[in-house]
């Protein structure tokens, strides 16, 4: 493959599998489909891709309320409304009042970007199916102005998804997929690595330990994940932490554990702990 | 090409379509798998895999397909698999001769590899250790474990060197299946009728309503008045609670209809599905297995959910009246309730505004079934609909009205 392929960079640790799934999609022009827990650097990738390619990075983030024409245009008609109300700028241009979403701009673009559609499952469930005509041919009409974006360069098109819904079957047959799997302990020493590269060694040992601990607990409505172990790292280092206590204290649980359910989850299972390693002393 | 791929992944139920498959092509075209097993292993399951749950599948279809892995037992047989697990050698190599061995990656075409190890299972008699020819452990031929070939075929062994395709035969994504998918895609009529759940009471007014603008501004002498409506867009969140326990097998293809009908009808804002066995207790499943490990506590389930969704229970209703009414009383002996399933459900009923229960049973049986004890009581905390399109509809009525 060409030297231009995608192989991580410095802090983005990228399996064999991703790798491949990137510079597939890269090379075939086609989406890439990212799914995976939160917190597994879905978005991260994104970065990384723009970064290792050396091409400018275009963010949509998605919500509940998002349409997708949004990423296509805006045709501000109450500004237009205004300004021909009050005799300001300019109403009998219309294109004046059409503004290029994100993936208009991605489009319109002289250069080859990276446009990631962010968390793409947030969104209403037609959302996908609205671009699919748009991701395919790569432009769109605007009605408005009689104009069409094309795009200059197919822009490289990450989708995240973190699977709360399932997404329309002609959507999927368009994209390349790649599920991000939680990474196993070495892989995650590995990140943690490069994010702390200063990192004690104990610390980290213990600091692992203790994470899975938490993380396989029954029940947790959010289970942590990379993203919660590297902040953990970094404010046990920060607070100065003795490694040995780690484990039975977990120190700043709330680092990893996000919803007052599951810290009482974890304080519950603390507590059983504390209680048994009592008796055994008694004995 | 690979054609036989394309069938064995229809045959493990990955559904690859026709447009993958020339993705397929068109990547192969361009080598993007670098000439490599392993390179057309993530290359193709990028493009024609398409749900972490058919991982599992296109593994053992890839796996059959390139013989030689574990499912195509009689490839590789007996006598192969004891050279490999008996007196396994460990390959220690220098970096000089990784580097030579890594320089020959390319050298070998996938379809030559395969037709290497074919022979070699044909021919070769004896176990070999540490050489570079034959199938065995710690050496440089690409077939075997435990020795490095960059691109060759392990089989069996554990994989040190991620360079072959060994990841096929090790399934490791057996726990993403979704075999027990509840669901066919036909019953329309319900969902037409859910589709009477739609409403646009909530909500903020955001769109411009352009004939209200025109009428205000008109009344307005001609200066501008803006009239926003809310855009319609349904509000209606959704709790299923389905009874899956054993007397309730003989429903299971109504309830399969009412469970894809649910799925498809898209428009809720939100659809929460859990199970239970006979009565709900403490614990609710979040599968249909009724795998403890695959439960919450329902306490926290109901903390989670605001009273606005929309209960709806399925279930027959008929159990032992212990069941219902005795602490400990789960059908499940091994697990201890505090309180009486009765008292559960009256929980249930009185967090959400609106609840209803469908009963697979037709009405005119509730008197008279076994299992009318337990189903009056039910029938007593939740108002009870029968599980057909008319008894749903009158169900979806119900929970419309305001209260």
């Amino acid at each position: 493959m060409s030297s231009s392929a995608f192989r991580g960079t410095s802090d983005y640790i990228a399996s064999p599998d991703l790798q491949a799934a990137v510079n597939v999609a890269v090379s075939l022009e086609r989406p890439l489909l990212v799914r995976g827990e939160p917190g597994t650097g879905k978005t991260l990738l994104a970065e990384a891709v723009a970064e290792s390619l050396g091409m400018r990075l275009i963010t949509w983030p998605v919500k509940s309320t998002t349409r997708a024409q949004d990423g296509l245009y805006v045709y501000d008609t109450v500004q237009r409304l205004y300004d021909s109300q009050f005799g300001e700028g300019d109403p009998a241009d219309v294109a004046k009042y059409i503004r290029l979403g994100q993936l208009g701009e991605a489009f319109a673009a002289p250069e080859r970007v990276v446009l990631v559609i962010d968390e793409v499952d947030k969104a209403d469930l037609e959302f996908p199916n609205d671009l699919l005509w748009e991701l395919d041919r790569m432009s769109f009409h605007i009605p408005e102005t009689g104009e069409t974006v094309s795009a200059r360069q197919r822009p490289v098109v990450i989708i995240t998804s973190n699977a709360e819904k399932e997404l329309p079957d002609a959507f999927l047959r368009r994209c390349v997929f790649h599920y991000i799997a939680f990474p196993d302990p070495a892989q995650m020493e590995q990140i943690v690595r490069v994010h702390h590269p200063d990192v004690q060694e104990k610390l980290l040992r213990q600091a692992m330990e203790g994470f899975y601990l938490l993380r396989e607990l029954d029940g947790l409505q959010k289970r942590p994940s990379t993203s919660e172990l590297v902040d953990w790292v970094q404010a046990l280092a920060v607070g100065g932490i003795d490694p040995d206590t780690i484990v039975d204290e977990l120190p700043f649980m709330g680092v990893v554990l996000k919803k007052q359910a599951d810290l009482d989850i974890a304080r519950r299972h603390m507590a059983i702990r504390a209680r048994r390693a009592a008796m055994q002393q008694d004995r | 090409m690979f054609e036989g791929l394309f069938t064995a992944l229809r045959d493990e139920g990955v559904p690859v379509a026709l447009d993958e498959w020339l993705m397929l092509h068109e990547a192969l075209e361009r080598d993007l798998h670098e000439s490599t097993l392993s390179g057309f292993y993530l290359m193709s399951r990028a493009v024609l895999v398409k749900d972490e749950a058919h991982y599992d599948g296109f593994d053992i279809a890839f796996a059959r397909y390139f013989s030689g892995l574990e499912p195509a037992g009689d490839a590789v047989d007996d006598r192969v698999w004891k050279w490999l697990e008996e007196n396994p050698h460990f390959l220690h190599i220098s970096e000089d001769q990784r580097r030579r061995l890594d320089e020959m990656r390319d050298q070998l075409e996938l379809d030559e590899l395969l037709e290497k190890l074919k022979e070699k299972l044909e021919k070769q008699e004896e176990e070999h250790h540490g050489g570079s020819e034959h199938i065995g452990t710690g050496g440089t031929s690409p077939f075997g474990h435990s020795g490095y070939h960059p691109g060759g075929i392990r089989i069996g062994g554990q994989g040190r060197w991620k360079t072959a395709i060994q990841t096929a035969g090790e399934r490791r994504w057996r726990d993403l299946r979704t075999d027990h998918e509840i669901g066919t895609r036909d019953f329309g009529v319900a969902l037409r009728r859910l589709r009477q759940l739609s409403t646009r009471l909530d909500g903020p007014a955001t769109e411009l309503d352009v004939d209200d603008t025109i009428r205000q501004t008109a009344d307005h002498a001609g200066q501008l008045r803006l009239a926003f409506r809310r855009p319609r867009r349904n509000s209606v969140r959704v709790l299923l609670m389905l009874d899956v326990g054993g007397s309730m097998d003989e429903h299971i293809l109504l309830l399969d209809r009412l469970f894809s009908a649910m799925h498809q009808a898209s428009h809720f804002r939100d659809l929460q599905v859990r199970f239970f066995h006979n009565c709900v207790y403490d614990r609710v499943y979040t599968e249909p297995s009724l795998h403890p490990r695959r439960s919450e506590n329902t306490l926290h389930l109901l903390a989670q959910l605001d009273p606005d969704y929309k209960l709806v229970m399925v279930g027959d209703a008929c159990m032992a009246p212990t069941e219902l009414l005795v602490p400990g009383g789960a059908i499940d002996y091994q697990y201890m309730n505090e309180e009486p399933g009765a008292q559960w459900l009256e929980r249930l009923e009185e967090h959400f505004s609106h609840a209803a229960w469908l009963n697979p049973h037709p009405k005119r049986w509730w008197e008279t079934i076994h299992g009318a004890y337990t189903l009056s009581i039910v029938r007593s905390i939740f108002p009870m609909f029968e599980l057909s399109v008319d008894g749903l509809d009158q169900a979806v009525r119900y929970l419309m009205v305001r209260r």
